[in-house]
């Protein structure tokens, strides 16, 4: 890069470019916004690492136990802003013991020590207290954004503090988390000369909120893009929120239903119809389809849509889907059925992303009519789509091929097949060769779930062809060790691989110790492991935390269990950080 | 190659449950579970027998490599197990088959309401295994929510425990006595027994055999909120009675459950306790410094 400003130079010139000084180096990277760039650069000599990492701006810890916050701190002084994941992916499913760890505090305190400047923090399925909230409003002056993911552990009072204290605050975004209700009236608290709010989401909030305040917080904050709001927002205030901030661009409209009542729907229409650059909408909608006609206005602008918690069925949801035309983004229901899929199929043709939910999961009769039909469909006419999760009750073969050969460019492809080891529903087979199909066709896989009847073929044709793939999930699957060395011997990218009721043992794990280096993360349970082969492992594999959960009814001190004792929960990953110290009784490092 | 239990590791495509040979090193106290879990997963061989053995031949060549420190002791291989699926013994991946302990109720008339919760029981019985489908805790909540009160939906309810940091939820329905709750319970709040990150002062010092002991003893008093907005004490009316009408669990601290006491099927409560229990009731969860933000 310099050197062609040295030889234009005179002689007492410029130094080489190996010698130039940090602070070169450090605006150099600033055009490196990619992480991993960034990475390789710090891997090529010395002073890159030292200018990388002096210079790092955004930083993502994928693990907060891959190394310890004094570390990252210490590491990457400049960050501004911070991602932290904690628990593993099946915790959403309940198969992590609830207290394992992923405590947030010990990082908002690394970071009010080494981060005076942060201002933006994001936590994804951490325990994330009130104390932790009070601390982030008092040690960072220029706050931002807080994002928080699936965590629990706070309440109401935590958000008081938020409000109350942090002055620059942009984004308070909310996703999934459970937050205790202590009546506190959090968004009162906001000052009435706090006006830079962007983005507010507290729509998994289920308490109620005072309707004036958030009006007024509302008004006065000119540059609020995004609206999430929660159930306790009747249709009528919905009405007259829109109507004081028109500009907005995402909305989540919270529980909408009620009686109908041409006033209402006249209102809601004409509220809408004041929303120009609505582009994104979501909420939790009640089978009282009546008013779905007042947002006929905005179907065309739309780019994203998620019914994923509407009850809304039948030909009034077609209709409305069907004016959506820029959808990019559906989530929906089963409730919308193949032919509901298929009239997606012909009018949104520049979707990318769609995910059908079960409504009704625990229901063995399956009472919708949700089949390997409509995926079909939308994947032969939607030449965009690239990530789908899908949850039905029978799939074919034939189907997933034809799907396969469809779309060769599915980027994330997710079946779930609700009962376990359902096989072709046809021909009986196991379904090998259809999922097989998926990723021989698709080369450019990241993502992969699989479901059904499956047999070890699979997983060889998983190992030998998925080159990109990063993360996998697996579940009743497979019938010997073979298809867990099938993977972990292939899938040149895997990061992230979880697996659960599979017949796994311990030799593959073992014959593979150093490929779970090379990863994020491992996560068997319910499979054939036992406590001798996770011993060896740890002891082979220093840079890997072996942990070990049973039942935590039978949770007896490690050393006295033998080596053939049956390991129910496994969950391993690469950190420099050594063993952490905040395991419950349940969960034990090996 | 001796000692390794090579063999085992073999390649042999059968479906799960195929191998006979398998199935009888399985334990027998597991063969009521095996009875009900496997009628989903004894599944048909596939249609044609030469299938299996081109795959067989091609398999053959597909072996592990063994590991460097390899595995020498015989019986951990057979652990590893051949090409079967095997059940891990702990079976906690598959809420319990088994039929209820016939432990002693608390009065003779629970006998009897056992046997009228037997199809009640049976439908648990055959209960899908823990999280799966797939579908996560807050999605399910909320679709519970939506669905309200009716037979088949989930009667979730908050459950606080004095001297817990957090609450936890709980569905009702997924359990079919006074006893499966509790065990339930216990469950739940023993994985608090550590300080860590929990940090709450109340917990120091808890495991597991003391927690029993203070549930099912007489420290913890497990109370409930019911539709009326009476705090009443868990066991008194018949089980199916007491999941309609249950809004929230309370394991209450045997300090504040004064004159509570375990009076078998005395359904009377005192009203000073009463009292008492609603007053603390009204205050729970919410922190002191709470009331500093209070506006009203």
């Amino acid at each position: 890069m310099g050197r062609g400003g040295s030889r234009a130079a005179p002689a007492a010139a410029a130094p080489p470019w190996h010698a130039l000084p940090d602070e070169v180096w450090e605006h150099a990277f600033s055009f490196l916004p990619a992480a991993s760039d960034r990475g390789a650069a710090a891997g090529a000599c010395r002073s890159w690492l030292r200018a990388e990492r002096r210079s790092r701006r955004r930083l993502s810890v994928a693990n907060c136990y891959a190394a310890s916050p004094q570390d990252a701190v210490e590491r990457f002084p400049a960050v501004r802003a911070a991602e932290v994941k904690g628990k593993p992916h099946f915790a959403d499913f309940g198969l992590v013991p609830h207290a394992w760890g992923a405590a947030a505090a010990p990082w908002v305190a690394a970071a009010a020590d080494g981060w005076p400047l942060l201002e933006e923090l994001s936590f994804k399925r951490m325990v994330v207290t009130d104390e932790c909230l009070e601390m982030i409003a008092a040690s960072f002056r220029n706050f931002q954004v807080l994002r928080l993911v699936s965590c629990e552990g706070f309440s109401t009072a935590g958000l008081a503090a938020i409000a109350a204290g942090c002055r620059n605050l942009r984004e308070l975004d909310l996703q999934e988390n459970e937050i205790e209700d202590c009546s506190i009236h959090w968004l009162s608290l906001f000052p009435e000369s706090f006006t830079s709010l962007v983005t507010l989401n507290f729509s998994c909030l289920e308490g109620d909120v005072n309707i004036n305040v958030l009006e007024r917080l509302v008004t006065r904050c000119r540059n609020l893009k995004t609206l999430k709001l929660n159930n306790s927002i009747p249709l009528d205030k919905l009405a007259s929120l829109l109507r004081k901030a028109p500009q907005i661009v995402e909305l989540g409209t919270g529980k909408f239903s009620a009686d109908y009542h041409p006033d209402l729907f006249a209102k809601l229409e004409a509220a809408f119809a004041g929303c120009k650059s609505l582009r994104r909408l979501s909420g939790a909608w009640d089978s009282v389809p009546d008013y779905l006609p007042a947002f006929y206005c905005v179907c065309e602008g739309l780019t994203s849509l998620n019914l994923s918690y509407a009850t809304i069925r039948g030909p009034e949801l077609i209709k409305f889907i069907s004016r959506c035309k820029n959808l990019q983004l559906l989530w929906v229901m089963d409730l919308i059925e193949d032919h509901g899929l298929a009239a997606v199929a012909s009018s949104c043709n520049k979707l990318q992303e769609l995910r059908v939910f079960p409504s009704d999961p625990f229901d063995p009769a399956g009472q919708v009519s949700l089949t390997e039909r409509g995926l079909v469909d939308v994947s032969a006419s939607c030449p965009m789509l690239e990530s789908v999760l899908y949850f039905c009750r029978r799939m074919t073969n034939e189907a997933l091929i034809t799907i396969a050969k469809n779309r060769p460019n599915f980027t994330c492809f997710r079946l779930c097949i609700i009962e376990p080891h359902t096989p072709d529903y046809i021909t009986h087979q196991p379904l090998d060769a259809g999922f097989s199909a998926i990723v021989e066709s698709c080369k450019g896989l990241t993502r992969f779930s699989v479901s059904g009847l499956l047999t070890d073929r699979v997983f060889k044709s998983i190992g030998a062809h998925a080159d990109r793939l990063e993360m996998l999930s697996i579940a009743f699957a497979g019938n010997s060790d073979l298809g867990l060395h099938y993977i972990l011997s292939g899938c040149k990218s895997l990061k992230k691989l979880e697996i659960r009721d599979c017949p796994f043992g311990d030799k593959p794990l073992l014959a593979n110790a150093a490929k779970l280096e090379t990863m994020r993360s491992l996560w068997m349970s319910s499979c054939s492991l036992t406590l001798g082969a996770c011993r060896q492992l740890a002891r082979k594999m220093p840079r890997l935390s072996v942990e070990v959960m049973n039942d935590s009814e039978r949770a007896c001190p490690l050393d006295s269990l033998t080596d053939e004792s049956p390991v129910d929960k496994l969950y391993v990953y690469r950190t420099i950080a050594g063993p952490r110290s905040d395991t419950p009784s349940c969960v034990q490092i090996v | 190659m001796a000692g390794l239990g090579f063999e085992e590791t073999e390649l042999r495509l059968g479906l799960p449950g195929g191998n006979d040979a398998e199935e009888a090193t399985r334990s027998s106290g597991k063969r009521a579970f095996e009875e009900t879990i496997d009628l989903k997963l004894k599944l048909e061989q596939p249609a044609c027998p030469t299938e299996n053995e081109e795959d067989e031949e091609a398999a053959a060549a597909d072996v592990i490599p063994a590991a460097a420190n390899s595995l020498s002791s015989p019986a951990a291989s057979v652990a590893t197990g051949g090409g079967n699926m095997k059940r891990s013994p702990s079976q906690s991946s598959v809420v319990t088959a088994e039929l209820p302990d016939p432990e002693k109720p608390r009065a003779p008339k629970y006998v009897l309401l056992h046997l009228l919760c037997m199809p009640l029981l049976h439908r648990v019985m055959l209960k899908h295994a823990v999280g799966w489908p797939p579908v996560r805790s807050f999605r399910k909540n909320i679709q519970s929510s939506q669905k309200g009160a009716g037979a088949g939906a989930a009667a979730l309810v908050k459950v606080s425990m004095d001297g817990a940091p957090y609450l936890r939820k709980v569905d009702l329905r997924m359990y079919g006595s006074y006893h499966d709750l509790s065990k339930a319970l216990e469950k739940m709040f023993s994985s608090f027994t550590i300080a860590g990150s929990c940090g709450s002062q109340g917990m120091k010092g808890m495991n597991e055999t003391k927690l029993a002991d203070l549930l099912s003893g007489s420290e913890y008093v497990p109370t409930y909120e019911d539709k009326d907005g009476d705090w009443m004490l868990v066991g008194d009316v018949p089980w199916e009675m007491f999941v309609e009408s249950c809004k929230r669990l309370r394991l209450m601290k045997g300090s504040e459950a004064v004159g509570l006491g375990h009076s078998e099927g005395d359904g009377e409560m005192q009203e000073q306790m009463l009292r008492n229990a609603y007053l603390h009731a009204s205050g729970i969860s919410c922190k002191d410094t709470a009331l500093l933000f209070y506006v009203s």
